[in-house]
C-alpha cells in the first residue's frame, strides 16, 4: 500500500479496555492538507481512536505511518514531535496568565538566560494576525469569552510547527460568527497542507467543512467517503446502522401516564438566554430534554434544581407553587438532581458508600442532628443490594468502584429520599452498557411508582428506550415536542436535533 | 471519622490513620529512656495537661475549620481579647456571668464575620484570619496598654485554671469535656458528616442539599469561641490578662490537627486525633526543657520533629496512591 500521500495512516488498530474491544480492526488515513470529519455516537470510539493518534493511549494492535514512514507514538510528546497538536474539548489554557504566555507556555524563547518577552508577545501578535484573531495577546485568558479562547487554543497548537491538527467539538462553545472565522482559519490552513481531524456532533457543520467523513460505530468504520457523497439523512443512517440493533426497547408502561400534574414550569431562563422554557411533567411520566451542546439542557436542569437564580420562572409541584433559592429548597419541594458530573457534583469520592449514600438521607438515619449508625447502615446495605451494586462493602470509598457502580451509587442515594421529581442529567455518561441497562430500568420503575422524571441525554437510543414524550431544545428554547408513540426510528430524533 | 469499627476486620489495617499514636508513644519512650522517672512523675505528667489544655481545646475548633477545608488564624487574636475582656468586665462590674458571656459571644461574632467574608466574598480563609488575627491582636496592645491586668476573681481563677476537683485538675477537665463535646459533633451528629463532605467535595454537598456557606460559617463561629474559652483558661491560669498570650498558637494548633489525622484538603477529620497531637506538642516542649535545651535549641527540634512526624504519617498515603 503507498501511504506517502498520507500524513498519517492508521492500520489495524484495535484496543479494548479490560476485555471490552473499543476499536476493532481500524484503518484510518489521512491525506495532506485534508478536512476530515470523524462522526458516530457516544462511545463509538472516536475519542480513543484520537487518543491513539495523540499517543495519551497506546494500541494493542496495528501500526501508525507518519507520512510513510511506520512511527510508533507511545507519548503524547512522540505526538508532538511529529507534529501531531489536539485541540482540547476541555480547555488548556491557563487562566491566570495572558494570551501570549499561554501561547508559549513550555517553550519560552530565551534570549540570554532570561525569557524574552518582547519577542514573544511579536511572535504571538504576528500568529495571531496571521490567523485574523482580534485578541488582544496581554489579555489574561480569565477576562476572556470561551469562544475567543477556543480560538486562542488554536492559535497556540500552531505556535509550534504542526501538521496535524486535532479539534474535538471545537464549536460547542463558540457563537455562529466565531464558528464562521474558524471555518476560515481551517480553510487557509489547508491551503498550506496542514491535515485537520474534525470531530463534532453537529452534522450541518461537518458537511459544509469536511472533504473527508468517516463515520464510526461500535468500533468499526463503517463508511469513510467525500463528503458529496452524503447528505444529512445518510450519515445519519450510517451513525446509527441499517437495522438499528435495539439494546433498548421501549416497552410499553405497565401503568398509563396519569393525566395529573406533577410539575409545571412557566418562563423559565437563565443569564444570558434570551428565550424562556415552559413545560409541564404528568404523574408518572418521563420527559426527554435533547438538543445539541449549548441548547440549555443542563441549564434548565440548574434551575429548576436551584444552582441557577429563578429569575421570573414560575414552579408548581402539585399545583402548590414553590420558590426554589437553593438546592435544599428543591429537595423540600420533592425535585432531585442527578448530575452531569459525577465526579465534581454526585459524590465524595474520597468518603465511603456509606458516607455518601446518607448524605442526602441525614434526616431520615438521625434522630434531632444525632446519628443512628445502626440505621445508616441498614440504609445503605440496602441500597447496594436494590440497586446491585458491585463493591466489596459499604465502607470502601467510592472512588474503588467502577464508573457505572459509582453512578448506581449516586442514583440510589437520592431514591432513598423519595423524591416526586426526578432531574437526571446524562445519567448513563461514562458508564458501561449492563449498568446502563439497569439505570433505565430504575428509571421506568420510579416513573411507574407516580414519579415524574426529566431525563437529559445525548444518547439518543436511550430517550427513546424510556422517555414517553421528548422535547427538543435549541439556544434555550423548546424548538418541538414529540410523543415516543409516533417515533418509529433513531433518525426521526437526529433530523429533530439537527434542526 | 470512621464509626465503622466491624468492617476493620475485612480491610488491610490502615497504620496511617494511627500514625500520631504510635509516634505519641514513641515519643514518650524515647523522652522516658532520655530523662528517666521525672518524666513520668504525675506532677509532670499533669503539668503537661495543664500547659497543653488551650491548645487541646483549641484544636478541637480548628479541626472542624479544618476538615471543611478551611484554616483559622484568628484563634491569637481571640486568645488574649477575650482575656482582657473578662479582666476589664470583672474590674468593673465584678460580674462573673458577664465577664465569661461576653467573650464568648465576641468570638461568636469574630467567627461569623470569618464565615461570611469567607463564603459570600470568596476571600480565601487564610487572608480572613490572618487580617483578623492582626485587628484583634492590635486591639488587645491598645486597650491594655501593652501592661499585664490583673484579675482578682478568685471563682473565676478556680474555674479557670486553678481548681481541681480531687486530683485532677480543672483544665484537664475542661479538655476533656470539649474533646468529648467535639467528638461527638463530629462523629455522632448529622453535623459532622456535612462538615465532612463540604470537605471532601463541597460542590457534591451543595448538590446534595447541605447548606455549604452556612456550615462553612458555623465551623470559623466554633473555633472563634473555643478560642475565646482558651483566652479564659489562659487568664484563669495566670490569674491576668496580657496580650502576648497566645502568641503563635495557631501554628501549634494546626500542626496538632494535622499530626492528628485531618487532611488540610478537609474531607478528613478526628478530634481524638488532633488531641493527641496536641499532646504530643506539648510534651515536646515539656521534655525539651527538662532536657536542658535552650529556647533556641528548643524551637529548632520542635521544627525538626513536626516534620519529621507530618512526614512519616504521610508517607503511607504517598505508597497508597501510587
Amino acid at each position: 500500500m503507498e501511504k506517502t500521500d498520507y500524513a498519517i495512516s492508521m492500520t489495524g488498530i484495535c484496543k479494548s479496555f479490560g476485555g471490552v474491544q473499543v476499536l476493532d480492526n481500524i484503518d484510518f488515513n489521512l491525506e495532506k492538507g485534508e478536512i476530515h470529519a470523524l462522526v458516530g455516537g457516544n462511545g463509538a470510539g472516536k475519542s480513543t481512536l484520537m487518543k491513539i493518534m495523540t499517543g495519551v493511549y497506546s494500541c494493542d494492535e496495528g501500526s501508525v505511518y507518519v507520512n510513510g514512514k511506520e512511527t510508533k507514538i507511545a507519548t503524547p510528546n512522540d505526538a508532538k514531535k511529529n507534529g501531531i497538536r489536539m485541540i482540547f474539548q476541555e480547555l488548556s489554557l491557563i487562566p491566570t496568565l495572558t494570551v501570549a504566555e499561554n501561547i508559549f507556555l513550555n517553550h519560552e524563547l530565551v534570549k540570554n538566560m532570561h525569557t524574552d518577552k518582547k519577542e514573544m508577545i511579536r511572535c504571538a501578535q504576528n500568529l495571531l494576525n496571521d490567523l485574523e484573531i482580534e485578541v488582544d495577546v496581554n489579555a489574561r485568558i480569565q477576562d476572556l469569552d470561551v469562544g475567543i479562547c477556543q480560538l486562542v487554543e488554536i492559535a497556540k497548537a500552531l505556535s509550534v510547527d504542526a501538521s496535524v491538527l486535532i479539534m474535538d467539538e471545537p464549536t460547542a462553545s463558540l457563537t455562529e460568527e466565531e464558528t464562521e472565522l474558524l471555518f476560515k482559519i481551517m480553510r487557509s490552513l489547508k491551503k498550506k497542507g496542514v491535515s485537520i481531524v474534525y470531530i463534532s456532533h453537529r452534522l450541518k457543520e461537518i458537511l459544509n467543512i469536511a472533504d473527508v467523513i468517516s463515520v464510526l460505530k461500535d468500533g468499526h468504520i463503517v463508511i469513510t467517503d467525500k463528503k458529496e457523497v452524503f447528505d444529512m439523512q445518510s450519515v445519519v443512517r450510517y451513525m446509527i446502522g441499517e437495522k438499528a440493533v435495539n439494546q433498548f426497547i421501549y416497552k410499553e408502561r405497565n401503568v398509563a401516564v396519569s393525566d395529573e400534574i406533577l410539575l409545571d414550569v412557566q418562563n423559565l431562563s437563565w443569564e444570558g438566554n434570551k428565550n424562556q422554557i415552559s413545560l409541564q411533567v404528568r404523574k408518572g411520566e418521563v420527559v426527554g430534554l435533547i438538543g445539541l451542546l449549548g441548547s440549555g439542557r443542563t441549564e434548565t436542569m440548574e434551575v429548576l434544581f436551584g444552582l441557577r437564580r429563578q429569575g421570573n420562572a414560575t414552579i408548581y409541584v402539585e399545583g402548590k407553587k414553590v420558590d426554589i433559592k437553593c438546592p435544599s429548597d428543591a429537595i423540600k419541594a420533592g425535585i432531585t438532581l442527578i448530575p452531569e458530573d459525577r465526579r465534581r457534583q454526585g459524590a465524595v469520592l474520597q468518603h465511603s458508600l456509606l458516607e455518601n449514600i446518607i448524605l442526602p438521607n441525614l434526616k431520615t438515619v438521625s434522630v434531632k442532628g444525632r446519628m443512628q449508625h445502626k440505621k445508616s447502615r441498614a440504609l445503605s446495605q440496602h441500597c447496594v443490594e436494590e440497586f446491585n451494586v458491585k463493591t466489596d462493602g459499604i465502607d470502601i470509598p467510592v472512588s474503588s468502584l467502577s464508573g457505572g457502580n459509582q453512578q448506581k451509587i449516586v442514583i440510589a442515594k437520592w431514591f432513598k429520599t423519595n423524591p416526586k421529581i426526578l432531574l437526571m442529567d446524562e445519567p448513563t455518561a461514562g458508564v458501561d452498557i449492563g449498568a446502563k441497562g439497569e439505570i433505565v430500568r430504575l428509571i421506568r420503575e420510579f416513573a411507574e411508582s407516580q414519579g415524574g422524571v426529566i431525563f437529559v441525554s445525548s444518547e439518543l437510543s436511550e430517550v427513546m428506550a424510556i422517555c414517553d414524550r421528548i422535547l427538543v431544545l435549541k439556544d434555550g428554547q423548546i424548538i418541538d415536542e414529540i410523543q415516543r408513540k409516533d417515533i418509529t426510528e433513531e433518525e426521526v430524533l437526529q433530523n429533530a436535533i439537527q434542526q | 471519622m470512621q464509626y465503622s469499627s466491624k468492617s476493620m476486620k475485612n480491610k488491610k489495617f490502615d497504620i496511617t490513620k494511627y500514625m500520631v499514636y504510635i509516634i505519641f508513644v514513641a515519643a514518650i519512650i524515647i523522652f522516658g529512656i532520655w530523662l528517666g522517672g521525672t518524666f513520668f512523675s504525675v506532677t509532670n505528667i499533669l503539668n503537661i495537661v495543664r500547659q497543653t489544655a488551650m491548645i487541646s481545646i483549641m484544636a478541637v475548633g480548628m479541626t472542624f475549620v479544618i476538615a471543611t477545608g478551611g484554616i483559622d488564624l484568628t484563634v491569637s487574636g481571640i486568645v488574649p481579647m477575650a482575656g482582657l475582656l473578662a479582666a476589664i468586665i470583672l474590674q468593673h462590674t465584678g460580674n462573673l456571668f458577664l465577664a465569661v458571656l461576653a467573650p464568648i459571644l465576641l468570638g461568636a461574632a469574630v467567627g461569623s464575620a470569618n464565615g461570611i467574608l469567607i463564603t459570600s466574598l470568596s476571600i480565601p480563609p487564610f487572608l480572613v484570619t490572618l487580617g483578623m488575627q492582626g485587628i484583634f491582636k492590635g486591639m488587645a496592645m491598645w486597650i491594655s496598654n501593652t501592661k499585664s491586668m490583673p484579675i482578682y476573681d478568685s471563682t473565676f481563677c478556680t474555674v479557670f485554671g486553678f481548681g481541681s476537683i480531687g486530683p485532677i485538675p480543672i483544665l484537664l477537665i475542661w479538655t476533656i469535656v470539649f474533646m468529648l463535646i467535639g467528638y461527638y459533633m463530629l462523629n455522632h451528629c448529622t453535623y459532622g458528616r456535612k462538615v465532612l463532605a463540604i470537605g471532601g467535595n463541597s460542590q457534591a454537598a451543595q448538590y446534595s442539599g447541605i447548606k455549604v456557606n452556612r456550615v462553612i460559617i458555623s465551623t470559623y463561629m466554633l473555633s472563634a469561641m473555643l478560642a475565646a474559652v482558651a483566652g479564659l483558661l489562659y487568664a484563669g491560669r495566670t490569674k491576668s490578662a496580657k496580650y502576648t498570650y497566645g502568641e503563635n498558637d495557631e501554628m501549634t494548633i494546626i500542626a496538632a490537627v494535622v499530626l492528628g489525622g485531618t487532611a488540610m484538603s478537609g474531607g478528613t477529620g478526628s478530634v481524638i486525633g488532633a488531641i493527641v497531637g496536641s499532646l504530643l506538642m506539648g510534651m515536646i516542649n515539656n521534655g525539651l526543657v527538662m532536657g536542658g535545651l535552650t529556647v533556641s535549641q528548643q524551637q529548632m527540634v520542635r521544627g525538626f520533629i513536626i516534620i519529621f512526624a507530618v512526614a512519616i504519617s504521610n508517607l503511607g498515603n504517598k505508597k497508597k496512591k501510587v
